[in-house]
């Protein structure tokens, strides 16, 4: 039973089609996966296997065709729009590829958006939590600007932070270094890292790049839907 | 500050040009409907006191003489001859006056003696109508103190007041005797104390006003009076409390609505066209609102997508837009209403009599600045009902992508 509390997420037979009737194409074939507490893994695959959409399902921004989905061992398919919103807030983080801040708020404002969501107004802890974030981030001296004025590699300093500020179970990063220079990519990645052995917290990385598959503890790869290699990586 | 109203207010300033478009467009359709009341209530309570200026609002009368066969039979035939209606008294009306002064519906209660009879002065011989008044009671109904051009209000023994055209016509002043002749030979002859003018041609070249005793006695009423004068706390109750009136003392009653019938169609008419063109000014405001957010729904889609993925729920996101139109709908009614109260002092300014004094007082009631705010601001939340719909059912993994 021990072993099942540390299961972060777990993914039993998920299938995802789109369509219906003659036209319905099924992108995922029945996934099974299963991370636990403090994995650092990559998800790989090439483009059109179905890397995005399994992680929307991951990210609770989409509902399998069928399936079990649990995150922290809560039933996903028993919960509500409202329910699966809730879910999300709280123990999923989000990275883009495209850092996705919102331009009208701040760093600092864009960090601490997930507590301002789920609480409905601000208080100061949530700011005193997404200061010491930035500031881990390397970014103390940025909160009070606006999202875009911020560089690339900044702003997807901020993205992190965001994800984090939660304390999330399980952060979902699709090609966080994507649009970034291989220095500012290391930086990110270093960062993850980072979060990942200090707060024992759940990383899932889409990624094309080999390089940074290389450095996560497991690679999950997908082909056609499918789950075809499942390993750890050898620790450098 | 909860969150929705954070979000609403930084997406609205952060579309600043967008955002101050749309707002100046409320207050352009705020503030001419703004304007238009204002306009127009002034406008018509002015046409209302001009014309009852020399009208009571309810005026009590004996019932009608009516004639009846003193046999009707089947077989004769027959023709009834409408007979002239006499000149008669009021039974009991000092209790029945006593006993509306009680009404709360009724400000003031005036009995009147008055009838026909001729003016004569030198060479000169006018028909005119006598008016018997108990004169306090009389202003209350009618302010004929304050309507006075030369003298005062003074009714005694032997004291009258008339128009200022009979003056001409007459060639009287104040001081001057006067004599009145009525039609069966009885006369009086009376000073003038007062001229007044009354806004109206008619009456000032027809009313003399004398004591309620000396019209009596001219006019063989000894003791009667020919009609009681009722004014009233609320004009539009006139006809409703006439008809009570008539139905408990069985007296002819006559509001102003009714002997002004076609005023009162005119003013109610207009008031129809006037209400058709602020509801289509309301609507073609909540157009533009709406069209503004549902344009902004899709520039935002992203972000709506990135806040869904924070955990922002649809009934968080319905909110932000609907709170978008509410403020949006605020600020243009200020604005409107701004603008309203300058184009009125202008308007005043302009508007003037040939003498100079403003044509009518009209200026932006508070009361109507705070229904035009609440007015706009609701119109803009329910403009916005749409495109808040449409941002919270926008599924956030296709608004990311977007």
């Amino acid at each position: 039973m021990a072993e099942s509390n540390d299961r972060v997420l777990h993914l039993a037979g998920i299938r995802k089609s789109y369509g219906s009737g003659e036209v319905e194409s099924e992108i995922l074939h029945g996934i099974d996966l299963t991370l636990r507490r403090g994995e650092f893994a990559a998800l790989i695959g090439p483009s059109g296997s179905g890397k995005s959409t399994l992680l929307n399902l991951i990210g609770l921004l989409d509902r399998p065709t069928s399936g079990q989905l649990h995150i922290d061992s809560e039933d996903s398919g028993q919960l509500d729009d409202t329910g699966l919103t809730r879910l999300r807030g709280q123990r999923v983080g989000f990275v883009f590829q495209h850092h996705h801040l919102i331009p009208a708020f701040t760093a600092e404002e864009n960090v601490a958006m997930p507590l301002l969501v789920a609480r409905g107004r601000p208080d100061a802890e949530m700011f005193e939590r997404a200061g010491q974030l930035l500031d881990q981030v390397g970014l103390a001296d940025r909160k009070q600007y606006l999202a875009n004025r911020l560089s690339g590699g900044q702003q997807q300093r901020v993205a992190i932070a965001r994800a984090l500020v939660t304390n999330p179970s399980l952060v979902l990063a699709d090609e966080p270094t994507g649009n970034l220079d291989t220095h500012s990519a290391d930086d990110v990645l270093a960062l993850l890292r980072e979060f990942n052995r200090r707060q024992h917290t759940t990383f899932l990385i889409v990624t094309h790049d080999p390089r940074l598959a290389a450095r996560c503890d497991r690679i999950i790869e997908l082909v056609d839907g499918r789950i075809v290699a499942d390993q750890a990586v050898a620790s450098a | 500050m909860p969150f929705e109203w954070i979000a609403a207010v930084r997406f609205l300033r952060e579309g600043r040009m967008q955002s101050l478009l749309i707002i100046v467009g409320v207050g352009v359709g705020v503030a001419v409907i703004v304007f238009m009341s204002a306009l127009l209530s002034g406008l018509q309570a002015n046409l209302i006191k001009r014309t009852l200026s020399s009208q009571a609002h309810i005026t009590l009368l004996p019932p009608e003489e009516i004639a009846r066969p003193q046999q009707a039979t089947d077989t004769t035939a027959l023709r009834l001859q409408k007979q002239a209606q006499r000149l008669r008294a009021i039974d009991q009306w000092q209790t029945l006056r006593d006993r509306l002064e009680t009404w709360p519906e009724i400000a003031a209660v005036s009995p009147v003696a008055s009838g026909p009879a001729f003016a004569v002065r030198g060479e000169a011989n006018k028909a005119i109508t006598v008016v018997g008044i108990e004169p306090e009671r009389y202003n209350r109904v009618i302010s004929l103190a304050e309507r006075l051009t030369v003298g005062q209000l003074r009714v005694g023994a032997g004291e009258a007041v008339i128009g200022i055209e009979l003056a001409k016509d007459l060639g009287a002043e104040v001081g001057d005797k006067l004599r009145l002749r009525a039609a069966d030979g009885r006369s009086d002859t009376l000073t003038i104390t007062g001229l007044f003018d009354l806004g109206n041609k008619g009456v000032n070249a027809r009313n003399v006003y004398v004591g309620l005793r000396t019209a009596q006695s001219l006019l063989d009423l000894v003791g009667g009076v020919s009609s009681i004068d009722l004014a009233l706390h609320d004009l539009d109750l006139a006809e409703q409390l006439a008809r009570r009136i008539a139905g408990e003392t069985g007296l002819s009653a006559d509001s102003w609505i009714k002997t002004n019938a076609q005023f009162v169609t005119a003013l109610t008419s207009q008031r129809v066209s006037s209400n058709v063109i602020r509801f289509f000014i309301a609507l073609s405001v909540a157009f533009g609102i709406a069209s503004v957010l549902v344009v902004s729904v899709i520039q935002r889609g992203k972000e709506i997508g990135i806040l869904r993925a924070m955990g922002a729920t649809q009934a968080q996101m319905r909110r932000i837009f609907l709170l978008q139109g509410g403020i949006v709908g605020f600020f243009g009614s200020l604005l409107g209403s701004a603008l309203a109260w300058s184009f009125l002092m202008l308007w005043q300014l302009l508007a003037r009599n040939p003498d100079g004094t403003p044509m009518f007082v009209i200026g932006v009631e508070p009361g109507l600045v705070a229904l035009a705010a609440g007015g706009a601001s609701l119109v803009g939340i329910l403009s916005a009902l749409l495109p808040a719909r449409r941002a919270a059912q926008l599924d956030p993994v296709v608004a990311i992508r977007g």
